[in-house]
């Protein structure tokens, strides 16, 4: 039976982890090879690590802190941020990441993704959106370059345009929740979920495993992107990289049978 | 001294590390003279079928490749698309396969229901005969990351299977031919269990 994946998400800016706010007030958390390292002896199910800075300044992948940080990491690791084509793609997967996840340059063009998945596989090939509501009408809308950049197509769009050029899976940022704590926006996942028969990870808003669990429960295998939770322990936030033990993990998944 | 062949495609670091923390001499293949100081190959792969052939054509290693499995006898351990390239070709794409086991590589396709696509994540592994790679594996629960299953023609050779919408058979034993449909690099222990339990395999005549 195949399990929903319960994903800690790391977000790195310069080199260094950091952890933002609904895409701001950004905060030094530590050193990405030592949170990778952590997280191996964790045994976490997938590793999330998002270059903020390469997004937000247009610049291309950190390729030499990618091949140490594949170089440390047990699990399967998915890198997004400044991925530019299927020649970054490629040279990511043969560094030994599983899944390299594209976000402005599939916006800017979907064909990127069939490109990218012709020669990696599109089970490699993922695309993240970052959504928004709209503060007024609460209606979804995508946003690009960490947030900066309204976009000109809807969510529907482009989700169904990720599934259709060969995405093997879809990557959703929750910019409201992002850091929040206040529970992932479950409208937005079953939006989501209707319209593509890929697999779906959803980041931003997890406060506690109960959030997860509410997430998972009565849904296909989904993943759970989480940063806050697994990164900050207690009211004045101080750095504890968690997750849950075999035992926590074992029981929420028995809770959800 | 396993030998990592390094055919462009797949998760050489990983495997590499893998064997290192289990002890077991292993260094990667990169040119034909290098497999006669190995004992036993593994056959990375990630990616899309024809892509992995058209990469092994190119590598230079794929006739010392067949010889030190079909006439050394050499066991050899397939990974994900590195399996698939076994089968003689895939309805993925249209270059022709190794050849070595015989059935067929398909979409992963349900007759009931739906499941997304590709199979992502964490499946439990169910042995089933006399296999070898899943022994004293205590909780074969593995990370899988495909759209394609294989299909084998002797149903014998299946050695372990995950269930997801269909059978998937996720382990592969045929003599010294050996594979797996999931990421045992990317495991953990019981990833490093059948890593080690491919190591110390004597394939039967």
């Amino acid at each position: 039976m195949l399990r929903s994946r319960l994903i800690p998400t790391l977000l790195v800016d310069q080199g260094a982890v950091v952890k933002t706010v609904q895409f701001g007030s950004p905060t030094y958390v530590g050193d990405p090879i030592n949170a990778v390292r952590v997280f191996n002896d964790k045994e976490v199910d997938e590793l999330v690590v998002a270059d903020i800075g390469a997004t937000s300044r247009r610049s291309a992948p950190n390729f030499d802190l990618i091949e140490r940080l594949a170089n440390e990491c047990y699990m399967p690791l998915c890198y997004v941020g400044g991925v530019r084509d299927e020649f970054d793609v490629e040279r990511l997967v043969s560094l030994g990441i599983e899944k390299v996840g594209l976000s402005s340059s599939f916006v800017q063009d979907p064909c990127v993704l069939s490109k990218a998945a012709q020669r990696v596989g599109s089970q490699s090939v993922a695309a993240v959106l970052d959504v928004k509501r709209n503060s007024s009408t609460q209606a979804f809308e995508v946003r690009t370059h960490r947030g900066q950049e309204p976009s000109l197509y809807s969510l529907r769009e482009l989700s169904t345009a990720v599934e259709q050029f060969g995405g093997g899976e879809l990557l959703v940022n929750s910019i409201d929740r992002e850091g929040t704590g206040t529970g992932y926006d479950l409208e937005l996942i079953d939006h989501i979920l209707e319209l593509v028969q890929i697999p779906v990870t959803l980041i931003g808003g997890a406060g506690s495993l109960e959030h997860v669990f509410d997430l998972f429960h009565g849904r296909t295998p989904i993943g759970a992107g989480v940063g806050s939770l697994f990164t900050f322990k207690g009211k004045f936030r101080a750095v504890l990289l968690s997750y849950p033990n075999m035992v926590e993990r074992l029981e929420l998944f028995e809770r959800l049978k | 001294m396993i030998g990592v062949v390094d055919y462009g495609l797949g998760n050489i670091p990983a495997f590499l590390r893998a064997f290192n923390q289990l002890n077991i001499p292993v260094r990667r293949v990169t040119q034909p003279e290098d497999f006669k100081h190995v004992s036993r190959m593994l056959l990375p792969g990630v990616g899309a079928f024809d892509w992995a052939m058209l990469k092994l054509n190119a590598s230079g290693l794929r006739d010392e490749l067949e010889l030190q499995v079909k006439d050394l006898g050499k066991p050899v351990l397939g990974v994900c698309v590195g399996l698939q390239i076994f089968f003689e070709s895939s309805s993925e794409g249209s270059q022709q396969g190794l050849g070595w086991l015989k059935g067929s590589v398909e979409a992963i396709k349900v007759s009931k229901g739906r499941v997304r696509l590709p199979h992502m994540g964490w499946n439990d592994v169910n042995g089933r005969g006399e296999g070898v790679l899943l022994q004293n594996i205590a909780s074969p629960s593995f990370y899988f990351l495909h759209s394609y299953r294989v299909v084998l023609q002797d149903i014998q050779l299946a050695k372990g299977v995950a269930h997801y919408g269909t059978e998937i058979t996720a382990v592969v034993e045929s003599f010294n031919i050996m594979g797996t449909q999931f990421h045992p690099e990317k495991s953990y222990k019981a990833g490093l269990a059948l890593l080690k339990n491919f190591s110390e395999v004597t394939p039967s005549a």
